[in-house]
């Protein structure tokens, strides 16, 4: 009775590993069932999904003209303190005054892509771009300015 | 305790030593203080505090729109289930019907981000074990999990996509198509898992009988989620006090009365399989119409306390939401289900060897920045 038992617990436990064996081995001869990715080899043909929040960008038209009207919502939105807008005012060709932005600041070393900022902004002049490779060698690197020197706001825009 | 020597033994002659806050079994900064007897343990002292970022205290400068996206960092596993606890704690006090499609989206995320983190507990369970092969099937399936996150809500692991009043965007035109597939690869491979590890001999030595919790002791120290499950206290809070989409589903309560390490680890297989089938009941029916409701811009809670309870994929997740009638939350105060379920570590490892700690702490699941918060 024991010998029955012991020897049916080596069988058991060798039927158990050879399941297992077998599965690996399979996928050992199947190379190409699991999927893994060569990341650095792939950067010609990889494509991030459309949503994929990588960073805060402000996108700028053939005429290097912006949608960002200095509102500050994206600032009040903002959970740490990453966007900081820096105003002025500029003087229309009929003589008025009006609020337009002289630097968007933005801290990509501090933002967590929350997205709130671009659900916050009323007049979609903010969106996340899909670059994922943000590493460098002076954090200062990490402070940008989103609007391109010499840009102006969009005719029609308010 | 006055210590002798080179402060490892002690005057009666147990040897200290301590497992962490580094240890690659630990999966994070958790620091084991473990006072040995030759290989047996005889008394564990987890040291919290190494990945404390007072995110409850930072939430109370932060609106409540703002605030949500810090919980993606509590439970990183289950970031889907923290981000819903406060937005659904929110709209209580706000008194905001939520649109059906939003508690659809909402319910199916979740069981989303609860096969996934399941499946990477269930690889590392193997990697702490000695079993380095199983993580690699885990996360082949746990990879079209996420590259579902990434195209519906933008990341995949921190989404924030949780907003008061319903979800932060609609779900991406090609959702239902790729949860269909995924859901057909999982079904296909879920056999593997058992092949691999449930069912082999020495995973089922070093998990059969190790790390033992009775019932009273699940309740006393307060376990929830699968870890109390496999002692057989029934703590679904989905089945208790449904929220979102759960009312609509039908699902089983997972329960198994083992206690030990295996009992633990059958339950989440189970529970796997049970995320698949509410998964399949919703993804052809998902009610059109607005996936959020509309709220201010700048919302203001009412004064009171709101409590909000959800299951996350390790336990119950409370939020505890004080408002004093202003922009921001007086207090703040998570109750998380990982910080509860270590406290039952002490007890159950006590007698145990040291490699059976390593089993004990893999079953626990734990996910270290829920613990310290």
């Amino acid at each position: 009775m024991f010998l029955k038992e012991y020897f049916g617990t080596i069988y058991k436990a060798s039927k158990s590993l050879l399941t297992g064996m077998k599965l690996t081995g399979y996928y050992f001869f199947h190379p190409k069932e699991i999927q893994t990715h060569e990341y650095p080899d792939n950067r010609g043909t990889l494509k991030m999904a459309d949503r994929f929040r990588g960073e805060v960008i402000m996108p700028h038209d053939a005429n290097n003209e912006h949608r960002c009207t200095g509102c500050q919502a994206c600032e009040i939105a903002c959970p740490n303190g990453t966007i900081k807008i820096i105003t002025k005012q500029e003087i229309q060709p009929d003589g008025k005054k009006k609020k337009r932005i002289d630097t968007f600041v933005y801290h990509l070393e501090l933002c967590t892509m929350c997205n709130l900022c671009v659900v916050a902004c009323p007049s979609d002049a903010i969106v996340m771009g899909q670059t994922f490779e943000h590493s460098v060698y002076d954090k200062k690197q990490l402070k940008k300015v989103l609007n391109k020197p010499g840009s102006k706001l969009m005719e029609g825009v308010e | 305790m006055r210590l002798l020597g080179d402060d490892i033994l002690t005057e009666e002659g147990e040897f200290i030593i301590n497992m962490g806050p580094q240890h690659p079994s630990t999966h994070g900064v958790l620091h084991l203080k473990i006072w040995l007897e030759g290989e047996t343990i005889k008394r564990v002292q987890p040291h919290l505090g190494y990945i404390h970022r007072s995110i409850e205290k930072m939430s109370e400068s932060l609106s409540y729109r703002n605030f949500i996206f810090a919980t993606s960092r509590m439970d990183y596993l289950s970031a889907h289930m923290n981000n819903e606890a406060c937005a659904l704690a929110v709209e209580q006090g706000l008194e905001v019907e939520v649109p059906q499609r939003a508690k659809v989206i909402r319910t199916l995320m979740a069981e989303l981000t609860r096969l996934s983190s399941h499946q990477l507990w269930w690889g590392c369970t193997g990697l702490d074990l000695g079993a380095v092969t199983p993580f690699f099937y885990a996360f082949r399936e746990r990879e079209a999990i996420m590259s579902i996150m990434e195209e519906t809500c933008g990341a995949r692991l921190t989404q924030n996509y949780m907003v008061p009043g319903g979800v932060m965007a609609d779900l991406h035109p090609d959702f239902q198509k790729h949860t269909k597939e995924v859901l057909t690869q999982i079904k296909d491979k879920l056999h593997e898992y058992d092949e691999v590890l449930s069912g082999n001999v020495i995973f089922e030595q070093r998990t059969k009988g190790v790390g033992f919790l009775s019932k009273e002791d699940a309740i006393s120290y307060g376990c929830t989620g699968p870890m109390a499950r496999a002692s057989g206290v029934s703590c679904d809070i989905r089945k208790l006090k449904p929220y979102s989409a759960y009312d609509q589903v039908q699902f089983e309560e997972i329960l198994d009365t083992g206690g030990d390490c295996y009992a633990r680890y059958m339950v989440r297989m189970a529970e796997m399989k049970q995320s698949v089938s509410i998964i399949e009941q919703l993804i052809d029916n998902i009610p059109e119409g607005d996936f959020q409701a509309k709220t201010k811009n700048v919302i203001k809670l009412p004064k009171g306390e709101f409590y909000q309870r959800v299951e996350t994929a390790r336990g119950e997740l409370g939020v505890y939401l004080v408002s004093d009638g202003a922009a921001s939350p007086y207090r703040i105060k998570y109750r998380s289900p990982n910080f509860s379920n270590l406290s039952a570590l002490p007890h159950m490892a006590k007698g145990a060897k040291i490699g059976d700690l390593v089993a004990i702490m893999a079953t626990i699941d734990l996910v270290i920045p829920d613990i310290d918060r």
